[in-house]
């Protein structure tokens, strides 16, 4: 057993475009799949998310990597995963009907440990639904979408600098706990160009690949370190190994008993829940002494901004809490926040997702309002502001 | 170099050092033809002494999804269908890999049709090896895009109607540099295209008929697994460089089988090495072996 928490590395310059720039949110996350290592995009075009791998198309070559479009999503989403396996960082990036697509090879990716990250700019659905214009829709499918039980890390950035910086963070994670994480943007986020701040290479901190340390014949793919993470080798190594997204022991080998069943499914949810108050991130502001507290995510988080500044100006104590980390979700936040509270009022382009889970940890202790919105456009901060005012009553 | 040139003494089969042993016994039914595929695989590669390390099979679902899981190499039991765009990914990341995909004709040619196709018009340096017993057989014998006209299967009961796939012409059509066809029966033959793929660059293609006694050659009535082999050595024509639009199995044909295709085309890696010289120059920084810290 080796320590699991590991130096952080500096990023490879060759990958970061050090500098002030002024970006849309989809490029501004290809340059933190860059900057984060990522030399590997595997993709298949769909708007609103087609500019991030447009711009790795035209970067990747003078870095040194591989940009492959597919024949469609399925394939995509698995040769990423072929590409970990060889060595590589590597990320696809969708929108609604990709991403339903992918579904298969994020549950496949959670089963056999694969480090990668899934880019979903996220736009108006059901089916083909919206296809330029923004929803938050696919909340719950980031973390339901594929069959049976694992659990997952999905983030969501609010801004072009997020898009960069909090790309990195999904990559890092997903090296830190061998899984794949969702990166959760929406149209709007993704077409929205701002000031984009690149630091230094030597500012950027990388999770390494948690790469074998034993010799072939000691290491197992799937024994895990004490953090339940198990270490990988790559192929063409030496080690010889079996990867199968059948259930699975230590060595990778199949085992069809419900005793492997439960000692996998049990440590690959684990080894993200025993994490989760640490990993998840949020930004409040205004909490303190607060009757409402307002939760949101994405673009939505900015249009509640607005919001809480206009119930403010009207006297109401409103606090500001925003989902960095909506996956695994702060509950723990939620539930100490609801003690000292009167409302959660919660904002989100789709009829009523996130909301439920605030509900359900806020377990009756402060009430829950959603302000639902079917998506195509933003809230209106009056909306918002009708359901903060309705919540302090 | 791990290619195994003096047995070690305690092996009593030559092709036993290829595979888990632990694993034995095996999940194919008696009479089943992909234990013979595999082991021309493995005598494909003892004659050509491949750096064993370098080797991958990746595979998809099905009876011979489940190769991936007996050979001791570095070997990926995949998703239904999608064992090829998983070898496209592995080989792009590490092209010192020599890439092997074992699959069956309905992961290959069904769900995963698309993948063939685009994967051979891109000749992509991979290697497949098609195992094509007709039927779906790990769920049971449904039919396939394979299943030839009038057989019964299991949601075919009175006879299959769908015209079929001649893979070889698929193959072709789409662009793969070699492509075979032989059976259980043509156990040299099979090993010598698999070891001349082993060696040759791009997008390789060979099918191997096998039977499936269990479900195929019961259900239509053909005996068992020791029949279906007389009837390849009865039925089977060798023509090497037929065209690949003469070579479509029917239910009780002629079986034409050789090595249709061999040929020169650049692969997808020089293809696009060539591009961005072109474009860029020295600009161009190629794709290191991949390393992630």
């Amino acid at each position: 057993m080796k320590n699991p928490t590991r130096q952080l590395q500096h990023a490879d310059p060759a990958g970061v475009l050090t500098g002030t720039h002024f970006l849309d949110g989809d490029h501004a996350c290809c340059e933190g799949a860059l900057a984060a290592g990522a030399r590997f995009a595997a993709g298949y075009p769909i708007t609103p998310s087609t500019e991030v791998v447009e711009r790795f198309a035209l970067r990747i070559p003078k870095v040194g990597g591989t940009f492959i479009q597919m024949e469609d999503e399925l394939a995509a989403s698995i040769t990423l995963l072929g590409a970990v396996w060889g060595g590589a960082k590597a990320f696809t990036v969708t929108s609604g009907p990709g991403f339903s697509l992918m579904m298969e090879h994020i549950g496949y990716a959670a089963m056999t440990e694969t480090p990668c990250v899934f880019v979903n700019v996220q736009r108006g659905g059901p089916s083909t639904g919206l296809p330029t214009l923004p929803a938050q829709g696919d909340m719950m499918q980031a973390r339901w979408g594929s069959h049976g039980d694992y659990e997952m890390i999905a983030l969501c950035p609010n801004s072009p600098q997020e898009c960069f910086d909090l790309t990195i963070h999904a990559f890092n994670l997903s090296e830190r706990f061998r899984t794949p994480v969702m990166f959760m943007m929406d149209e709007c986020v993704g077409h929205m160009t701002e000031k984009v701040v690149i630091p230094p290479a030597d500012q950027i901190g990388i999770y390494p690949r948690r790469h074998a340390v034993r010799p072939p014949g000691e290491h197992l793919n799937f024994e895990p370190d004490e953090d339940l993470v198990p270490a990988m080798a790559h192929a063409g190594e030496g080690y010889r190994f079996h990867v199968t997204g059948l259930t699975h022991d230590e060595r990778g080998y199949p085992a069809m008993n419900p005793e492997t069943q439960d000692r996998l499914v049990r440590r690959l949810v684990n080894k993200i829940r025993m994490a989760a108050e640490e990993l998840v991130q949020v930004e409040e502001e205004g909490i303190e002494g607060a009757d409402v507290v307002v939760v949101s995510y994405g673009i939505t988080s900015r249009v509640a901004q607005k919001a809480i500044e206009l119930a403010r100006e009207k006297g109401l104590k409103v606090g500001k809490l925003r989902l960095l980390t909506v996956w695994p979700f702060p509950a723990a936040k939620i539930r100490a926040l609801a003690r000292g509270i009167r409302a959660f009022v919660v904002p989100e382009l789709n009829m009523g997702q996130i909301v439920n889970e605030v509900e359900r940890a806020a377990g009756g202790a402060a009430r829950t309002y959603g302000v639902p919105h079917a998506g195509g456009t933003v809230h209106r901060p009056e909306a918002i502001l009708n359901v903060i005012e309705e919540a302090a009553r | 170099m791990s290619t195994l040139e003096v047995l070690p003494q305690e092996v009593t089969n030559p092709v036993e050092p290829f595979l888990r042993t632990e694993r034995i016994p095996h999940i194919w039914c008696p009479g089943c033809g992909i234990g013979t595929t595999v082991n021309s695989f493995a005598r494909a590669l003892l004659e050509t002494r491949m750096d064993l390390d370098k080797v991958v099979v990746v595979s998809g679902i099905g009876c011979t999804g489940r190769v991936a899981g007996y050979v001791e190499l570095d070997s990926f039991h995949t998703t239904h269908g999608r064992a090829i765009p998983f070898a496209t990914g592995l080989k792009l990341a590490n092209p010192s890999l020599t890439v092997v995909v074992y699959s069956g004709d309905g992961d290959l040619s069904a769900i995963g049709g698309n993948h063939l196709i685009h994967a051979a018009r891109r000749n992509i340096d991979i290697k497949v090896i098609c195992v094509n017993n007709f039927i779906y057989a790990m769920t049971g014998g449904q039919s396939g895009p394979t299943t030839p006209l009038t057989a019964t299967t299991s949601t075919s009961p009175y006879g299959a109607y769908e015209p079929s796939f001649n893979l070889p012409q698929l193959a072709d059509a789409a662009g793969a540099v070699y492509v075979a066809r032989w059976t259980a029966f043509h156990v040299r033959q099979m090993t010598r295209s698999m070891s001349e793929v082993l060696k040759k660059k791009g997008f390789c293609f060979i099918e191997t008929l096998s039977p499936c006694p269990t479900l195929y050659e019961r259900r239509n009535k053909l005996g068992e697994g020791l029949d279906t082999m007389r009837h390849y050595k009865e039925k089977s024509k060798v023509r090497n460089g037929a065209p690949t639009s003469e070579v479509a199995l029917g239910m009780r044909d002629d079986i034409i089988v050789g090595k249709f295709v061999d040929r020169e085309r650049p692969d997808y890696s020089e293809l696009l090495h060539h591009q961005m010289i072109t474009q860029l120059g020295d600009k161009y920084v190629e794709a290191p072996a991949c390393s992630c810290g």
